[in-house]
């Protein structure tokens, strides 16, 4: 891993000095560029989690916000209540447009610089998530609030969402870099990687970077195999079965 | 070193499976258990989604009831006619398990389901064969008894179809060893285990086979409600990893084995309550954390993507 961290950083290097380079020419037109280390994460069987460094360049002074949303989906919060001496699920609110993953990095610690309907305009920050509920009508506004909040927390608790102030790093007020972490549980997808440039409060400039995560190799193999032809992969499953309890009890039938 | 899972989506230590199915392994060799009961709740204590863990234990329940049939049918252990009896029954059990399964996962009581089946039943085989063993243990220190014949037979012989089994030495109703494959069945596709926990007891007491046919029985019966149990849940809820199950394998072979050794040097009662106190303390940690409030009260889960 050392001589890839090398590369990475040689690799970074050369970029930033593009950057810097172009930076004066495209500053008219382009107040904010931003580009990622890759644009693919591949999920093999090693995986163990991921770094992607986010690099970019602006056209003077600002905040740097940053905020990656994974693939939107349905999410069903459920609640225990007590029955009896058990506890059971009970209620259950369903959420749809659920990001499967959202990550928020800041230059600085957000209330320090940012106006706060601008956070809610750009849903920037796990609190100003808008998460619609299924049945809206049905649902009362303290049970959506307290079921909303139990979604963030326990996503939150999954490493899936999370907040780190002050970690994208600045260079000269033109310059800056932020390494974005994706644990091993890291659901597939495509990913957005949206970043903010800020001034005195307000929005200058964004820009939107995708990045897919995906399964490769075997294990994506496996996947697609179990999804897309489940009746075979279930007789697969019990050949392999068989034959290695076959292969087991024959190996160790002299002892 | 982690292996990523496709199935359950996430990362494990490899070391940790291997070692996970290497111990299931060991106590299944020393106690002649299938282990399954032990293997499902460990595997969601490491994480895997629940429904993975029981799907997947039923596929590695395959493999390994089928490396222990093997000895067993060549010492000519095991009752064809009966096993097949008893996989009627089970092959009817699992199916209508899985569409059980099915239906409370959409409910979002699956967890609750597995948890209350797992106490419930280790409960009472933890509880029987404590007393059973202790008693056993007692009674070899104090010179042995004639036991009385039960007369609880009456009703079951009065059923229909009855059927002769050869190699059980019993003329009795096809319709108890159909209704025992049936409740095993069941709990196979619901628990992820083989249900020899269960089948084993209940073959004894209830149909009064003897001994020696009963594991070597109940195995083969086993690998077929267990396959069939596999091939239905691959079909209809996609939770079969077959990474997971051929990792638990290999732990889990290597592991019966010595096991097997280690037992054969051990006293056959104590062995017994030692199993029982596993049991009950599984099923005592299963029971207290569906009592105890729980630290969240709240769970989410993602619906499968449309």
């Amino acid at each position: 891993m050392v001589w890839r961290a090398a590369v990475a950083r040689a690799a970074l290097g050369a970029l930033l000095l593009l950057a810097l380079l172009a930076a004066p020419a495209r500053a008219q037109t382009q107040p904010l560029v931003a580009d990622l280390s890759k644009h693919l994460v591949a999920i093999t069987t090693g995986f163990s989690g991921t770094d992607v460094l986010l690099f970019g360049a602006t056209d003077g002074p600002g905040d740097i916000v940053l905020v990656v949303r994974g693939p939107p989906g349905r999410e069903v919060v459920r609640r225990k209540d007590r029955a009896g001496i058990i506890w059971v699920n009970a209620d259950s609110v369903d959420f749809e447009d659920v990001p499967a993953f959202y990550w928020l990095a800041t230059s600085r610690p957000l209330d320090e610089f940012a106006n706060p309907a601008v956070l809610e305009r750009h849903q920037i920050g796990t609190g100003n998530l808008r998460l619609p509920v299924a049945d809206f009508a049905e649902i009362p506004p303290q049970t959506r609030t307290d079921f909303a909040r139990a979604l963030v927390r326990l996503k939150t608790a999954e490493g899936l969402y999370g907040e780190e102030q002050g970690v994208v790093r600045q260079l000269a007020n033109r310059l800056f870099r932020a390494e974005l972490h994706f644990p091993s549980n890291v659901p597939v997808g495509t990913y957005m990687v949206e970043v903010y440039l800020i001034r005195e409060g307000e929005v200058v400039s964004a820009e939107i970077t995708p990045l897919i995560i995906s399964k490769v190799g075997v294990g994506a193999d496996i996947y697609d195999f179990a999804h897309n032809q489940p009746a075979l992969y279930g007789i697969a499953a019990i050949i392999v079965a068989v034959a290695a309890g076959w292969l087991a009890g024959v190996a160790f039938r002299k002892s | 070193m982690q292996s990523y899972l496709p199935i359950a989506e996430m990362s494990v230590n490899v070391l940790l499976v291997l070692g996970m199915g290497g111990a299931i392994g060991l106590l299944s060799g020393l106690f002649g258990v299938g282990g399954g009961f032990l293997m499902t709740p460990l595997l969601m204590f490491i994480g895997i989604p629940p429904a993975v863990a029981v799907g997947t234990g039923a596929n590695q329940i395959v493999a390994s009831s089928v490396s222990g049939v093997l000895a067993h049918w060549r010492r000519g252990n095991v009752d064809l006619k009966m096993g097949v009896v008893l996989l009627l029954g089970g092959l009817v059990g699992s199916g209508f398990g899985v569409l059980l399964f099915r239906f409370l996962r959409g409910l979002g009581q699956i967890d609750l389901a597995i948890s209350l089946c797992y106490v419930v039943f280790l409960g009472i085989i933890g509880g029987l064969m404590f007393v059973e063993s202790l008693n056993a243990l007692l009674k070899s220190r104090r010179p042995r008894k004639p036991q009385p014949e039960s007369h609880r037979r009456g009703w079951i012989h009065a059923l229909p179809f009855k059927m002769r089994f050869r190699k059980s030495k019993l003329y009795i109703s096809a319709l108890l060893p159909f209704g025992v494959g049936l409740l095993v069945g069941v709990l196979s596709a619901i628990m992820g285990v083989g249900g020899g926990f269960v089948m084993v007891p209940a073959m004894i007491y209830l149909l009064g086979m003897p001994t020696q046919v009963v594991v070597g029985t109940s195995l083969f019966q086993i690998i077929f409600v267990t396959a069939n149990t596999t091939f239905l849940q691959s079909l209809m809820n996609q939770t079969v990893d077959v990474v997971l199950a051929l990792l638990l394998l290999v732990g889990a072979v290597i592991g019966a084995q010595v096991g097997a050794k280690a037992g054969a040097k051990l006293k056959g009662e104590q062995l017994r309550v030692l199993l029982a106190l596993m049991v009950l303390v599984v099923c005592f940690k299963l029971g207290l954390d569906l009592m105890l409030e729980p630290d969240d009260l709240y769970s989410v889960t993602r619906l499968r993507a449309d």
